[in-house]
């Protein structure tokens, strides 16, 4: 079904009566798909909430061996990737091919800097031992901390597999958007997995505080 | 042993209740699966096809029937419920005064200690017609403490404390069944649980397999032998808090909260001292977590709950908490 | 109108080549590939079942080691759970179905539906291959910390298969609510749809919102047994509890999965055979639906004894107990259809009637279970066995075979012999209850499950029930036999042998390629009879 023509009866699958029915499929499917992300990383979360409320200065204390700064670059740099995303769709809703390589290629780079950034961070925890392990050092109540640390690093490779999987999926856009297959009548694709990236964005909006940002607003004890 | 039986033997004061609710919900469960029953067949029967292009009557609901038919099982399964909630209670709030036993599940035993120091393996001697509690945990994985002519059953968990409590009526030896599959050899984690009149286990108690020691004595002797006591003194304030009267008191911690000082607290405080500090000392204790074996820990815990009160004497030879056997039945 | 008399080009004619298998996307297709490898996956269980069964003639552990005997029920839950009841009715007959009741062309995602097999068959190897290499023992529950850090079976290689598997029910369940939402054809409105759709609808809904919670906590069970991240082992700073919350999150639900879809095949077998609609149509629509979310609500009644707060076992009590109502509504309303209907009795009614009874006493046994003080009692007991096989067993097998029979005419063009049709389901009716009912004795009793060797007192009861399987597997080998015959030597069916309503009844058997040969345009409410 995937011929390389981009006239209209190739992109429309056999099964649909009408290019419009084929989005709304589509949307729908991605929508519902997020769903069970949600409810994915909800299990996380919950064990996450569970301890962090079971030992909350344990967490806090852990959580402050985090690096702030990049912590929050990582998070300004996936918000611009967001946008750039957004542009991207706008720009295959317009069919300009030019502008869609440019921002999904930016989008990339930018997912790509996330990635980058986060394992200089990895790095740092297994050079400071806290890497959950027979090697793992932590001054305080460091069972606990290590039950922060296991979390943290299941909930950020987690989502790291999302940005890798996300960039792949950009990578193939990118091809076909190259190749003119995105057109302001079919851009079905460039929609969706502009939904899937901006979902993956909003699960490290929710990481960031819970993870780099506990107890930092009064005074650190 | 009898063949037939289709209830066991009921040997605890939870029993009959239990049964009481059981047949009742075997009275609920006959009545609706013959009701529904009878009903198809009857219909079957009277509405067989007779013609090959025979079609059904065309009736498409009524409200009123189903109004019916939710309304009269939800009161049905309410009354279940009050029911049930109402033995669950009792079960899960064990009297003031209980005599106490301590219990250990491990890969594939069960070990229980009484407060005067008695230690059995897979077997446990109980009185009749006295309140028992035991305090459960799992030195490995969970276990499950089930006991079907009491008709009771608790989880036993590593890193915790559980509980259960029974009143046994009847004299006799009972199984012990570990319920929580716990690996290769679960089936063989059982016991018996026997339950003596009131002389006998008196004698039993006097017997030769007790060791001089109440388990509050092996605490202190475990505590001295850890060098817990360099910290924590009895008569002064040490690098750390005094014990005397904390068990079952307030304890302010170094973050303004405070807690209640009770087994779980306590043994929290022994394997991983960092997690509460209380206030006025510096977390310097070192972690006994894998230091003191499970028994170990529920000895020092009976030896802190000793110290509730002032020692009588210097040498910290405290009476167990007072058993709870009531002089008379 | 009857074309079946001139062979017609079908989706089985459609190419006959392994490639035109293997890499079909028509729904119906695939739905045979789920039938084969499900009932692949049904022999294996059935076979580790068999062995667990003679195992307990005798209180001794006597055939096989209790190494080994663990390692037969975990996977035989395991097989049977996740390979067997859960794909079963979705994915043979849903897949093969849902399109056509709706008449859709296909499934919204015919690609990601052949992808679901693949990662279903995959799954499937992956936990075969630990299996002979060494097999698992922690109960399918898997529960910590025993899993994540004392069993030294298969564990790893068993999640990932299921992980794997996972998979392949979300995209099914996400298949099925785009379908149902935006392919349904002119006029079909969703109170025109088949319950079988609804029932799907609703068991879709626990496939998207349940199946990625048991992931990702099977996945933490992964990362602490094999890179000691602690989450759930107490030595480790974990709650071996929070692992018990998680799993039986997703897997209570997981039972209504089992069951909802079986649920949808007794409303069009009893409309069917009765010629008559199903009474109380929207109660019974929406009682899926409240059954679905109702589902998500009670995993807290698995774990009364696990130091749960009093309250809250209360709460989930009477949740509970709750979630009981519309599964009652439904068997009440069954009943009702079949009030001045015409009623025959083919064997996929047989079925029904074997289903209800089943169905009746599983879920009155749930109402013990609901109840925390007897539950406390008989939690972890053969009784819990009992009841829950009469649900999965008794409940979801029987519309399993119900709904193969009632369908295969349509599936495979083809009639099968229905004397011996309805002897088999006699027989598994009969061999059933002898196999299970004396495990709620036993239960009561005081027998603990997962035993492999037992006090002498209990013998009884387990003769009669190993006794009860052997008839039981008498029951199921035999549809293999004529239901296989029918394929070479069965008369060639018409379009609609039961006379039956709906909308697979009106294309020819088999259906074509694209389901019909003109685009069905619905003018009429669903279980039409009286017309």
């Amino acid at each position: 079904m995937s011929g390389t023509h981009s006239d209209e009866p190739s992109v429309l699958q056999h099964h649909f009566d009408n290019l419009g029915q084929q989005f709304e499929a589509s949307a729908l499917g991605m929508w519902v798909f997020l769903v069970t992300e949600v409810l994915f990383f909800g299990g996380l979360f919950t064990a996450y909430m569970v301890y962090r409320m079971t030992y909350p200065e344990a967490f806090a204390e852990a959580s402050h061996q985090l690096n702030i700064v990049l912590g929050g670059t990582n998070t300004a740099v996936l918000i611009g990737s967001s946008l750039t995303m957004a542009m991207a769709v706008y720009a295959a809703q317009q069919g300009d091919r030019h502008k869609q390589v440019l921002f999904l290629v930016l989008t990339m780079v930018l997912g790509m800097v996330f990635l980058g950034v986060k394992s200089v961070e990895y790095s740092h925890k297994f050079a400071e031992g806290l890497v959950p392990g027979p090697n793992f050092r932590f001054e305080g109540d460091a069972i606990h901390a290590q039950l922060f640390f296991s979390l943290y690093f299941v909930m950020t490779g987690l989502h790291a597999l999302h940005m890798i999987v996300g960039i792949g999926i950009m990578a193939v856009l990118t091809v076909f958007a190259w190749r003119g297959r995105y057109t302001s009548r079919y851009h079905t694709p460039v929609d969706v997995s502009g939904l899937y990236w901006h979902f993956v964005d909003i699960v490290w909006i929710f990481l960031f505080p819970l993870l780099y940002l506990i107890d930092r607003h009064g005074a650190v004890r | 042993m009898p063949q037939t039986q289709l209830l066991p033997e009921q040997a605890s004061t939870m029993a009959p209740r239990v049964d009481a609710l059981y047949f009742f919900l075997l009275a609920v469960a006959a009545f609706f699966t013959l009701l529904i029953a009878g009903l198809v067949i009857y219909f079957a029967f009277k509405y067989r096809r007779r013609s090959k292009n025979e079609a059904g009557v065309p009736i498409h609901g009524s409200i009123w029937l189903e109004a019916t038919w939710t309304i009269i099982p939800i009161i049905i399964v309410l009354v279940i419920f009050g029911w049930s909630s109402s033995i669950f209670f009792s079960m899960a709030r064990p009297p003031a005064k209980t005599l106490d036993v301590y219990v250990v599940g491990k890969q594939w035993m069960w070990k229980f200690q009484h407060p005067d120091g008695h230690m059995e393996v897979n077997e446990l001697h109980v009185p009749v017609g006295v309140d028992v509690k035991l305090t459960m945990t799992s030195q490995d994985v969970i276990h499950d403490v089930y006991i079907p002519n009491f008709r009771l059953k608790a989880d036993v968990l590593p890193g915790k404390y559980t509980h259960m409590w029974f009143k046994a009526t009847k004299p006799g030896k009972y199984h012990l069944f570990c319920a929580e599959y716990c690996g290769t050899n679960h089936s063989g984690m059982v016991g018996w649980i026997t339950v003596q009149e009131r002389a006998e286990y008196e004698q039993w108690l006097a017997g030769s397999s007790g060791q001089g020691t109440t388990m509050a004595q092996a605490g202190e002797k475990l505590f001295k032998d850890l060098a817990c006591s360099s910290c924590h003194q009895t008569d002064t304030i040490g690098r750390g808090p005094t014990l005397v009267g904390l068990y079952d008191n307030k304890v302010t911690l170094d973050n303004g909260s405070t807690v209640m000082a009770d087994d779980a607290y306590l043994r929290e405080s022994i394997t991983n001292p960092r997690a509460k500090v209380v206030a006025g000392f510096q977390p310097v204790m070192p972690s006994f977590q894998g230091l003191v074996s499970e028994e170990g820990l529920l000895q020092i815990l009976e030896y802190i709950k000793s110290l509730r009160t002032t020692p009588s004497n210097a040498t910290g030879v405290v009476p167990p908490p007072a058993p709870a056997i009531p002089a008379k039945k | 109108m009857d074309t079946a008399a001139t062979p017609h080009s079908n989706y089985l004619t459609d190419g006959y080549s392994l490639k035109s298998w293997l890499l079909t996307r028509d729904h119906k297709r695939i739905g045979l590939l789920y039938l084969f490898s499900v009932t692949a996956f049904f022999l294996l269980g059935a076979f580790f079942a068999g062995i667990i069964r003679l195992e307990l003639l005798t209180p001794a552990g006597d055939l096989v080691s209790s190494d080994i005997y663990n390692r037969l029920f975990t996977m035989h839950g395991v097989v049977m759970i996740f390979f067997f009841l859960i794909p079963s009715i979705p994915s043979v007959l849903g897949n093969f179905l849902v399109p056509i009741m709706i008449g859709a062309k296909d499934l919204a995602f015919p690609r990601l539906n052949l992808l679901s097999w693949y990662l279903y068959t995959f799954g499937g190897l992956f936990t075969l291959w630990a299996l002979v290499t060494g097999g698992v023992d922690t109960g399918w529950t898997f529960y910590t910390p025993y899993s994540s850090s004392f069993s030294n079976s298969n564990v790893a290689l068993v999640i990932v298969g299921i992980f794997i598997n996972g998979f392949s029910s979300i995209l099914t369940g996400l298949n099925f609510i785009v379908t149902i939402h935006k392919m349904r054809a002119p006029g079909m409105t969703w109170f025109r749809m088949p319950l079988f759709v609804w029932a799907h609808y609703a068991t879709s809904l626990i496939f998207v919102l349940g199946t990625p919670v048991i992931a990702i906590t099977l996945l933490m069970v992964g990362a602490e047994r094999v890179l000691h991240l602690g989450i759930f082992d107490p030595k480790l700073g974990g709650d071996p509890v929070l692992f018990q919350h998680l799993f039986w999150f997703y897997s209570h639900p997981a039972v209504y999965i089992m069951i909802l879809p079986a649920m949808g095949v007794a409303s069009e077998l009893v409309a069917a055979f009765s010629r008559k609609a199903i009474f109380g149509y929207e109660f019974v629509a929406f009682s899926s639906l409240a059954i679905a979310v109702f589902g998500f609500l009670v995993w807290g009644h698995h774990m009364f004894v696990s130091s749960e707060s009093v309250y809250s076992a209360m709460a989930f009590s009477l949740l509970s107990f709750l979630v009981a109502i519309p599964s009652a509504v439904k068997v009440f309303n069954w009943s009702a259809t079949m009030y001045k209907g015409s009623i025959s009795f083919e064997a996929p009614m047989l079925y029904v009637f074997g289903f209800i009874g089943l169905f009746m006493i599983g879920g009155l046994t749930g109402l013990f279970l609901a109840a925390i003080a007897v539950d406390v009692h008989v939690t972890d007991t053969y009784f819990v066995v009992a009841h829950f096989h009469y649900i999965m067993v008794g409940g979801a097998i029987m519309m399993y075979m119900g709904g193969l029979h009632f369908w295969w005419p349509k599936i495979f063009g083809k009639l099968y012999n229905e004397f011996w049709a309805q002897v088999a389901a006699v027989t598994i009716f009969v061999g059933f209850n002898l196999t299970f009912f004396p495990q709620f004795i036993v239960g009561y009793l005081g027998m603990p499950r997962r035993y492999h060797a037992y006090p002498p007192e209990f013998q009884l009861w387990n003769i009669l029930s190993t006794a009860g399987a052997t008839v039981l597997a008498v029951g199921y080998a035999m549809p293999a036999f004529y239901l296989l015959h029918s394929l070479f030597k069965g008369k060639r069916a018409p379009s609609n042998p039961w006379g039956a309503k709906g909308l697979e009844w009106e294309t020819t058997s088999p259906p074509p390629t694209h389901n019909f040969e003109t685009p069905p345009v619905v003018t009429e409410p669903p279980y039409n009879y009286a017309k």
